[in-house]
């Protein structure tokens, strides 16, 4: 039988995620917080099941069968998550534990090269923690400095502020794609020629944009690209750092060991080429091969109509949450992704956590890893509950009904 | 410094606990033993009071008189501070070998509210109750 994939249906699609048919303290499980991680369908848990179950050996180097098919899925992987997002080539694709490392392995390998003393790095008021800290750490060690860009109340990049700032010893703008406290998605299409034009070069953060809507790193023309599986429905553990490839090449390796190197003898080592010179150590291949099933689920529906999906339960949630009263809003930029971030009048944001979780109603509560955000805005965190593309009304619905026992029970 | 370990011990706890049976009323009365927990000075919710959680914030405060030591905690959200209570109820006023002795996870386990000491929960919690257990070690 042939199913017609250009329509979205949220009710078959929610039957491949195995982990929502459950209960949570006698409740069903309302699943809402996906900008932490999203669940698993059943055909990346199958991947990565059927991986060790029937594939598993170390790749690129066995001289027998099961090597070689290990490494032609793990190679296979590397194809499909390439042309994702539209990597000229392969090789540009590197295979990370997640977003954080590919932050990381920019700012030591790229930083420590190509930044000195009142360099700057600019990064936005809103980032997570992970795009600010591992900046800091190579400001350290180079005497570079990491400026924040200004944040509109609304959670909006200010861009003439941003005009402002760039001058030629900015070398880096590194910017997330969307704020993942606030769900705010930045114009990265109009700050990347600014930041070029200035001389810069421009490192995106999609960890929270990936499973949202398709990117394109030639199209977006930006110089660095990092992503995690674990937010795009694949595993844990693994995720990618897409680069230029002449940036690449000119980046001494992050980490050494085996697979990285070409020739090691003790007079000289010769390192690899791309990809391998970013990737010592055996990898993350059942992850790999679970993150590329990931992204074959991604691409059997139609993308477009999930993130209509996706929008309109947001509109529904906050015109709802706007009716209870007492939830204040934070984060009102008109482009945003299905994250909602409130405070609470009567209570901290932590109580109203606890309280949804009694009711089997998950949803993150806090900083978010993204301090100086709150602190600008002089709150402690908040409450965020951020939609996935199988969550439906009912889910909302039940959010509402908490939302509204808490309101009783803490106001 | 407050009623609690003197007044309200952790026996009387549990016995109120055990007739809830709806988590409602478990957490209500929480909330309002965190209410009965004296506010605390100002002048005390400061960087070396805290005790570091990822969500709500946690002040201790303790002293120690002749051979008992006395906590006063405070947080900004109401359920960790009625845990804050359950917690006192359990080490106020004790000398540092009873606090020792406590078994707090076996007190916890009784409350039905274990999960609140897990590390995951980020409450500042469980920070508290080993920022005690060491100020009774250093007590000795």
């Amino acid at each position: 039988m042939v199913i017609a994939l250009s329509d979205f249906d949220v009710a078959a699609i929610r039957k491949q995620f195995p982990i929502l048919q459950q209960e949570v303290n006698g409740h069903p499980l309302v699943y809402l917080d996906n900008a932490a991680t999203t669940q698993k369908p059943e055909s990346v848990i199958d991947a990565i099941a059927n991986y060790y179950r029937y594939d598993n050996s170390n790749v690129h180097r066995g001289a027998h069968a099961l090597s070689d098919r290990a490494t032609e899925k793990f190679e296979g992987a590397r194809v499909q998550l390439a042309q994702f997002i539209n990597a000229p080539a392969k090789e540009q694709l590197l295979w990370t534990r997640g977003t954080t490392e590919g932050i990381n392995v920019v700012a030591a390998s790229w930083g420590r090269a190509n930044l000195s003393a009142g360099d700057r790095v600019l990064v936005s008021a809103m980032e997570h923690h992970s795009n600010i800290v591992p900046w800091q750490m190579v400001a350290e060690a180079t005497g570079a400095i990491v400026e924040p860009i200004a944040v509109t109340a609304e959670g909006v990049i200010d861009l003439s502020a941003l005009r402002e700032q760039l001058d030629e010893r900015v070398k880096m703008v590194a910017l997330g794609h969307v704020s993942n406290a606030l769900g705010s998605i930045n114009p990265v299409a109009d700050i990347i020629p600014l930041a070029h034009a200035a001389g810069a070069k421009v490192l995106i953060d999609a960890a929270q944009s990936i499973a949202h809507w398709p990117l394109d790193v030639q199209a977006l023309d930006c110089d660095f690209l990092v992503f995690s599986g674990h937010k795009m429905f694949g595993p844990t553990g693994i995720g990618a750092l897409y680069g230029k490839r002449e940036l690449l090449e000119a980046m001494p390796p992050y980490q050494g060991g085996g697979e990285m190197i070409e020739s090691v003898s003790f007079a000289g080592t010769i390192y690899n080429q791309l990809p391998y010179k970013f990737e010592a150590g055996t990898p993350n291949i059942a992850g790999a091969i679970g993150l590329a099933a990931a992204v074959s689920f991604l691409q059997s529906f139609d993308r477009e109509a999930a993130d209509r999906h996706e929008q309109a339960l947001l509109r529904s949630a906050e015109q709802q949450l706007q009716a209870l009263g007492g939830f204040p809003l934070v984060g009102t930029s008109r482009e945003k992704t299905a994250v909602m971030s409130f405070t609470c009048d009567f209570a901290h944001p932590q109580d109203v956590g606890m309280i949804l979780d009694q009711q089997g109603v998950a949803v993150r509560t806090g900083n978010h890893c993204a301090q100086p955000i709150m602190d600008q805005f002089g709150i402690p965190g908040t409450v965020r509950a951020s939609f996935s593309l199988y969550n439906n009304e009912d889910d909302v619905a039940k959010l509402m009904a908490a939302l509204a026992k808490a309101k009783m029970f803490l106001a | 410094m407050s009623e609690f370990g003197t007044e309200i011990t952790s026996a009387d706890i549990i016995d109120t606990l055990s007739f809830f049976d709806g988590w409602e009323e478990r957490y209500k009365y929480i909330i309002d033993l965190g209410k009965e927990l004296p506010e605390l000075d100002e002048a005390y919710k400061t960087e070396s009071f805290l005790v570091r959680g990822c969500q709500s914030q946690v002040w201790l405060v303790s002293e120690q008189r002749d051979d008992r030591l006395f906590f006063a905690a405070d947080s900004d959200a109401f359920i960790v501070k009625g845990l804050l209570a359950v917690v006192l109820a359990a080490y106020n006023g004790k000398t540092p070998a009873d606090i020792q002795a406590f078994d707090i996870d076996g007190y916890f386990a009784e409350l039905n509210l274990l999960n609140h000491l897990s590390a995951t929960r980020g409450n500042g919690l469980k920070s508290m109750v080993q920022r005690i257990q060491q100020i009774a070690a250093a007590a000795h």
